[in-house]
């Protein structure tokens, strides 16, 4: 292969070099100007002379066919690539500032602020894995942020994209990666569960908050093994101020099993994102590592678990989703929500570990910056979280599965859209109202959402039949319409 | 140069026509045939004509072991598969038996190699089953790239420079580079009697700019193929099993 020189002021494919970045152990990073590219640019060039470690040029090979093809804020766009024939790079935007990395000297940080970084971290994965790629290198190295917060991520060289060939499938003989940050399923050949980087992130996260590496820096594959078998000591162990809600979360992130960890990263956030709501388990309370008759019977039951079906990212990502169900719980809402419950109940049965956000807008008065209110509001907001409890029960759904919120808002369509655009959610069920005075005067709520979220929606409206049952059209319908009017301000 | 790249045709006429349509739809510019184009279908003679006419036109077209039953009576076919091919040798005319007859085990086109089965000993026709079966193909090519068909299951294999070797079963749409850095095998899905549990015909695209190969599934009119199947009293298995896929 021809390698041309890689110096300041050469011009490959009409990129021209300037200084050199970094060079690392696989590649060297420069940065580089293109006359019609106005962002900064970076290319990375792998390192593939004699003696180079021969993982350099096939995970190289992996982040230029994955690069390419992703999008969206969480990774650095990608503006070019060239081959082994002439010069293999990737030009790639250039995210200001450090990574992660660089603040290893600030640990353990505040609870709270590794809950936001987490938060982020996790949102980012999840953008990755609706994309089909699993990142297989989370650590604090891979992360940056962009100025505006969003995280994201770099280094796509060991990473798994569902619909392309893996390289490194037979490549090595040992799981490549880095030991403190890896999964225990990764050790066991596994590459395409998007839960191992849930995994990652939970080693991080119990890094961050403690100052301690949950499974050690070992580097050898004996001692990466244990984690087979040996779970870590639990935070609150180390320290006893260790929020409860934080060490479930962190907890279930190092699950051994991938089963019994959060399906998805967008789950993950979910709850970093509300702490409150997080279902305390057993894993909260524990002081001590597990008991060591467990421990054995798992470290010597290896051999006798069944190998498990190969892992499908999409089938996966889609059977785990977040759905939101906007319901307005004022009088008159009765008939509409059994119908919403219906719907919901349909879409629940085929998506085994989905979670269920049931969200209610408390209407805020334009004018209304009234003290004298804030204590008949905090009453409002309270009974409404429980007739959102009571609304949902009939589903039975285990508690960490459901959710509720009220949000206060002066515009309860803009306040569903982020509430779904902030948390994630993948699918949002919603009542349109038929014959309402108040749609008549407000405006369609549902209508605006189905037009605007990020998401799937689902409008659900009974039957017109039933809605006749109930009196839903003529002068009943009015009457009714009305006297909703008359009471305070209900939602949508 | 875009190239259309079918395999196993099968004498299927609906599927091969509406895969021909949805090449052509996709700017293939030259429609290369990996053989098989005759044995278990209804419409061997279309078939042939319409791959002589592609060749006329430039295209590349190798010899299937089912072409080469034709003039070569063999005898390690199933009882159907016998049976069809008996039935097509009655329905063709000298000059398309000629045709099959004539057609090479294996050609070259730059960096390519086309050839019905791995390509070690292309006439024992032995099927590329796993990357054991994909290495031994092409070590036997000092070619980068290597298209053959035969097993009715598409899947696309690699090899890298310290013989490392990578299976991947292909999705349909979704656009892969055959890096420069390795060697590839890709291994082409049946047009007329698709093997791997999806009915709709089969066949991929290659982009020799770009590097890219992209396998595409189109539905078509499987009803039909199969009725004329049974109409023409041909085994009722060969009918039965195209809306299977298997």
């Amino acid at each position: 292969m021809a390698t041309l020189a890689m110096q300041a002021g050469a011009e490959i494919d009409g990129f021209t070099i300037g200084e050199r970045v970094h060079r690392g152990g696989m590649a060297t990073l420069w940065s580089v100007t293109h006359p019609g590219i106005t962002v900064p640019l970076l290319m990375k060039v792998p390192l593939t002379s004699e003696g180079e470690d021969p993982a350099a040029i096939v995970s190289f090979e992996m982040e230029q066919m994955i690069l390419p093809r992703l999008s969206g804020p969480h990774v650095p766009a990608c503006f070019g690539t060239g081959d082994f024939e002439r010069q293999a790079y990737v030009v790639m935007e250039r995210i200001p500032g450090q990574t992660l990395y660089k603040r290893l000297g600030e640990l353990p940080m505040p609870y709270e602020e590794v809950r936001v970084i987490g938060g982020k971290v996790a949102t980012a994965l999840a953008s990755l894995h609706r994309q089909n790629v699993i990142h297989h290198d989370i650590k604090p190295s891979s992360i940056m942020f962009r100025a505006r917060g969003e995280a994201v991520l770099i280094d796509f060289g060991l990473s798994h994209h569902r619909h392309l060939p893996d390289l490194l499938q037979e490549e090595f003989r040992l799981p490549y990666g880095t030991a403190p940050y890896m999964a225990p399923e990764r050790l066991l050949g596994v590459r395409d569960d998007p839960r191992s980087d849930l995994f990652s992130l939970g080693v991080l996260l119990y890094f961050f908050t403690t100052g301690v590496r949950p499974f050690g820096e070992t580097e050898s594959l004996r001692g990466m093994r244990r984690r087979l078998w040996r779970d870590p000591y639990p935070p609150r162990e180390l320290k006893p101020d260790y929020p409860l809600w934080l060490q479930e979360i962190v907890l279930r992130c190092l699950e051994i099993d991938p089963v019994a960890r959060y399906p998805t990263a967008a789950q993950l956030a979910f709850d970093l994102g509300h702490p409150d709501q997080v279902k305390l388990t057993a894993r909260a309370q524990r002081l001590s590592r597990d008991p060591l008759t467990t421990v054995w019977r798992r470290r010597f039951n290896l051999g006798a678990v069944p190998p498990r079906p190969k892992s499908d990212v999409a089938a996966q990502l889609a059977s785990s989703p977040i759905m939101a169900v906007a319901l307005d719980i004022g009088e008159g809402a009765e008939a509409l929500n059994d119908t919403i419950r219906v719907t919901a109940e349909r879409v629940l049965s085929t998506s085994p570990s989905a979670r269920l956000a049931c969200v209610n807008v408390l209407k805020l008065n334009r004018l209304a910056i009234d003290r004298t209110h804030d204590e008949q509001g905090q009453n409002k907001h309270v009974d409404r979280l429980v007739a959102l409890q009571h609304w949902a029960r009939p589903f039975g759904l285990e508690e960490g599965r459901l959710t509720v919120h009220v949000l206060e808002a002066i515009d309860p369509a803009a306040a569903i859209l982020e509430f779904a655009a902030l948390n994630l959610v993948d699918h949002i069920i919603i009542g349109a109202r038929q014959n309402s005075l108040r749609r008549a005067l407000l405006g369609s709520v549902s209508a605006r959402v189905a037009g605007e979220a990020p998401c799937t929606v689902t409008v659900v409206r009974p039957s017109r039949l039933a809605s006749q049952a109930d009196g839903g059209e003529g002068d009943e319908a009015a009457e009714q319409a009305a006297n909703a009017a008359a009471t305070p301000p209900v939602v949508f | 140069m875009r190239l259309a790249l079918f395999a196993d045709i099968h004498a299927n006429r609906q599927a091969f026509a509406a895969c021909l349509d949805a090449a052509r739809a996709r700017g293939a510019e030259r429609l290369n045939c990996l053989g098989d184009i005759v044995g278990y279908g209804a419409d061997p003679e279309w078939a042939v004509d319409t791959v002589m006419d592609l060749v006329a036109k430039g295209a590349v077209a190798v010899r299937g072991n089912h072409d080469n039953a034709i003039g070569v009576p063999s005898d390690s076919m199933n009882a159907e598969a016998q049976a069809a091919i008996d039935w097509t040798r009655g329905r063709l005319s000298g000059e398309q038996k000629q045709f099959l007859a004539e057609l090479p085990m294996s050609r070259e086109e730059d960096n390519r190699l086309y050839v019905h089965s791995e390509a070690s000993e292309p006439t024992k026709w032995r099927y590329v089953r796993d990357t054991a079966d994909a290495a031994r193909s092409m070590m036997a090519t000092g070619l980068q790239i290597t298209f053959c068909g035969h097993i009715h299951r598409p899947g696309l294999y690699s090899m890298s420079s310290t013989a490392k070797m990578t299976s991947f079963v292909p999705t349909s749409g979704i656009a892969v580079q055959l890096l420069p850095g390795r060697r590839w095998l890709a291994v082409l899905g049946s047009v007329g009697q698709p093997r791997d549990g999806d009915p709709a015909a089969s066949f991929a695209m290659f982009d020799t700019v770009s590097r890219e190969i992209t396998f595409h599934r189109v539905p078509y009119d499987v009803a039909t193929a199969a009725a004329r199947i049974k109409a023409n009293g041909l085994p009722h298995w060969l009918a039965d099993r195209l809306p299977l896929g298997r």
